[in-house]
């Protein structure tokens, strides 16, 4: 059984391009164009591991991963986020808001692998 | 496609739209109609922009993008107060990232000068508002740790977690495993903090680890390891000296590991998937993107809408002839038949109209690059401008909105270069010095309607006549009226401007503007009032796919003459035919003479020319403004018709601009009023492929 992962970027280009390395790689991709639709995805899907952007409209990556955080099924489900360069203060912001890891953009195919199986069981 | 191909090609799709949403916050910004919702769009889609750049290496693009994203940080932070002297940066820095994006896109070099400049402003910006910020963030470079040499290939390691570890799913037995990557581990686990079942917090920490790591990696690598687990752990590591008395087997508790997956997931085909549709359902909420209501949204390619309305074409003429045939079989209206095809006609046409509505489009693309004209246009001519939009979301084929884009760039110059006056001379008139110049796009009778309007000075109808009068547009004597002079300026070759400027005068006036107007089917007029501004108002069709035309005869054939070239309906009388020559004559009209072209000769249906008082003439308005009467024998109906290609069908002609299939099946062409006026005005021989295609055309 493949690992399924879901990706939550408001930006189609990054959703185009995370689908295609982890499709690449072998997992399983479910997208969300952000925290409120990725919410709803996890309604009915349960994936091994989150990849989320942080800067989103409606319900945005912090805001998304306390929801996870708070949500009885979710709250032990790995969720690593986007951030853009090494941004140490919104890291610290996502790592306070329950982040288990981050991905530093622009990524790098294998370093995006990389740190999904770093956190994925 | 190759897939990076097909995401680089989205990646520019998206940017010409965060481009739009771009420009259209900005501007709510400036209007000061801002809100924290705006001003974050804004931020997004520079951000949105950046890291799309970064995946495609496009660094350049990057850089300019992340000092522009880093000032908007700042406004949005409330640490930089957009003041008009910073909002005129940030729309300078939007245009400049348009072009980077377009560079891009091209595989253009944009040199580095270019943008240097707006990034030093930027960030100068960027300072002030820092030094001058109460909540000035001091950054606290933390030494970095100093690494042991890499020679000590033994690692003591103790982790300790905190329950935040846990909180955020990290997972120490993921990061033995990962050591374990490293080298050869020993592990030990300190339980002793573990308390009796009954007394266990589920969210609680109460276990420790000390590994004992035998690897030839420095300590970085190691500190890697528990990268995502800094600070939610006490972790030491320590070098230490190689002993031999390592044991060589781990210890027994170690097994218990040996369950978690170390292989790594093997690699799949990528599944075939059809990814052109793009299914996007938005939810509806109270902070939902701007003007997004609850849509729902797919992405089709063209290609199969243009299929499915060339099909739907096909049903609507299949639906005339049938009704046709019933009509000729004698049913009565009232059958059973008769009613039953009426309800297939309704229907048809209602799909007619749904499948139309895919490709309609709001106008909204257009309109959005308009700011960015002006703003550029206001800056060369001196002048004050602010530009109102309305209906932005009016819509109409995809295919007039790209057709539109430089007959309406040329129109906005113009009203803007000749149509307000500069600041001093609309202060002294008693009117502030900021111009207006109104964008609207509404829906009227089946059309679409733009009107761009100015508050300036209105047409100088005293120039505009003098100059007609001595481009020999017009006769000394002639009368006109306030109409006819405003219309002057669609002639070819006019220009009003006495100087030619660098903003429209550009070797194009607005007759060639009104020409690709009338090549869409569409209409341009101008209304002035002096003192108070004018107002140019464009009618065009909603789609390229049907035509409104006139079904005429001539010489047996039916022919259709699209409705928007026809002024009027004439029979014309004995004694104001006037021949020139042998060959062509004049029909006296209201003082004016106009060229009548016999359209059965000139497309070679008969030999000798028709006698004009006993047919049917309709007087066009042609290219550039001109007028002439075309014969026919007799007009049967006024109808819409499915326009088929003839160029993708057969091929071009001259003469004709497309053809149609009638209620009876029979083929018809669509005449193309311009071309044949202009060749039966130069006299030249009936073309022979026009004989061949008419020929053609009665085979089938």
């Amino acid at each position: 059984m493949n690992k399924t992962v879901l990706t939550v970027d408001d930006s189609r280009t990054m959703r185009d391009m995370l689908k295609h390395s982890l499709l690449k790689a072998g997992f399983r991709v479910l997208q969300a164009e952000d925290g409120l639709d990725g919410l709803e995805v996890l309604k009915t899907e349960q994936p091994d591991v989150i990849v989320t952007d942080l800067n989103m409209p409606r319900l945005d990556g912090f805001g998304f991963i306390e929801a996870i955080r708070r949500h009885i099924d979710h709250k032990s489900m790995p969720v690593l986020v986007l951030t853009t360069e090494v941004d140490s203060e919104k890291k610290s912001r996502a790592k306070a808001a329950g982040a288990t890891g981050w991905i530093v953009k622009p990524f790098d195919p294998v370093k995006l692998v990389d740190a999904i199986r770093r956190v994925a069981a | 496609m190759d897939p990076m191909e097909e995401i680089r090609e989205t990646f520019f799709q998206e940017c010409n739209e965060q481009l739009g949403e771009l420009e259209t916050g900005l501007l709510h910004m400036q209007a000061e109609t801002q809100s924290a919702d705006t001003v974050n769009a804004v931020f997004r889609a520079v951000h949105s922009i950046k890291g799309g750049a970064g995946i495609f290496g496009l660094d350049g693009l990057v850089r300019f993008a992340h000092a522009f994203e880093t000032t908007l940080d700042s406004v949005r932070c409330g640490r930089m107060v957009s003041t008009p002297t910073v909002m005129l940066t940030l729309l300078r820095a939007a245009d400049v990232l348009a072009d980077l994006v377009h560079a891009a896109r091209e595989n253009t070099i944009f040199s580095e000068e270019q943008t240097s400049g707006l990034i030093g402003e930027l960030t100068k910006l960027n300072q002030e508002s820092a030094e001058s910020s109460l909540q000035f963030a001091t950054i606290v470079n933390a030494p970095a740790p100093t690494l042991a040499p890499s020679h000590a290939h033994n690692w003591q390691i103790t982790f300790c977690p905190h329950p935040e570890l846990y909180a955020k799913a990290n997972e120490p037995a993921l990061l033995l495993r990962d050591l374990r990557r490293l080298g050869e581990v020993e592990v030990m686990l300190n339980a002793s903090r573990l308390p009796e079942l009954h007394q266990i917090d589920p969210d609680g920490a109460y276990l420790s680890w000390t590994i004992i790591l035998k690897s030839e990696c420095d300590e970085a690598s190691v500190r890697d390891v528990f990268e995502f687990v800094e600070g939610d752990c006490d972790l030491s590591i320590i070098a230490m000296p190689v002993s031999t008395d390592m044991p060589d087997e781990p210890p027994a508790f170690f097994e218990g590991f040996e369950f978690f997956p170390s292989n790594p997931i093997e690699p799949v085909p990528i599944l075939p998937t059809n990814e052109k549709l793009e299914i996007t359902a938005k939810l509806d909420n109270s902070v939902a993107k701007q003007d997004s209501a609850t849509t729902a949204t797919i992405r089709v390619d063209l290609e199969r809408v243009d299929r499915m309305i060339d099909l739907v074409g096909e049903l609507v003429i299949n639906e005339a002839m049938l009704s046709q045939r019933v009509l000729e079989a004698g049913i009565v209206r009232a059958s059973g038949v008769a009613v039953a095809l009426e309800e297939l006609e309704n229907l048809t046409r209602e799909i007619q109209d749904s499948v139309m509505a895919i490709r309609a489009q709001p106008v909204r693309s257009v309109f959005q690059r308009m700011p960015r004209l002006v703003r550029e246009v206001a800056a060369q001519t001196g002048k004050q401008v602010r530009l109102l939009t309305e209906g932005e979301s009016t819509e109409v084929d995809k295919t007039v909105i790209e057709r539109i884009s430089d007959p309406l760039t040329h129109m906005i110059r113009n009203a803007i270069d000749h149509g307000l006056e500069t600041p001093e001379v609309r202060r002294a008139s008693g009117k502030p010095a900021e111009g207006t110049v109104r964008l609207a796009a509404l829906h009227r009778s089946g059309r679409i309607v733009v009107e761009v309007a100015d508050d300036g000075a209105g047409i100088n109808r005293n120039r505009v006549k003098a100059k007609a009068l001595e481009n020999g547009l017009i006769n000394a004597d002639a009368t006109l009226t306030d109409d006819e002079i405003d219309n002057l300026i669609f002639m070819p070759g006019f220009s009003t401007a006495s100087a030619v400027t660098d903003i429209s005068g550009r070797g194009v006036g607005m007759d060639v503007v009104r020409r690709s107007v009338q090549a869409l089917g569409g209409r341009i007029s101008i209304s002035s009032k002096p003192g108070i501004g004018s107002t140019f108002t464009l009618s065009l069709p909603l789609t390229l796919a049907v035509l409104d035309g006139m079904v005429v005869t001539a010489a047996t054939h039916t022919l259709i003459v699209p409705l928007g070239a026809i002024l009027e309906t004439l029979q014309p009388r004995a004694n104001d035919v006037h021949p020139l020559d042998s060959k062509v004559r004049v029909l006296s009209l209201r003082g004016g003479y106009v060229p009548m072209v016999d359209v059965a000769l000139a497309l070679g249906y008969r030999s000798e020319a028709i006698e004009p008082t006993r047919s049917v003439a309709l007087l066009v308005e042609c290219e550039g403004g001109s007028q002439a009467v075309l014969l026919f024998d007799t007009i049967q109906s006024q109808r819409q018709v499915v326009i088929k290609s003839l160029e993708a069908n057969y091929q071009a002609v001259p003469g004709i601009a497309a053809a149609t299939v009638m209620g009876d099946g029979r083929v018809a062409l669509i005449l193309d009023v311009d071309s044949i006026v202009s060749t039966s005005r130069a006299e030249s021989p009936r073309i022979e492929s026009m004989r061949a295609v008419v020929t053609l055309m009665e085979a089938s």
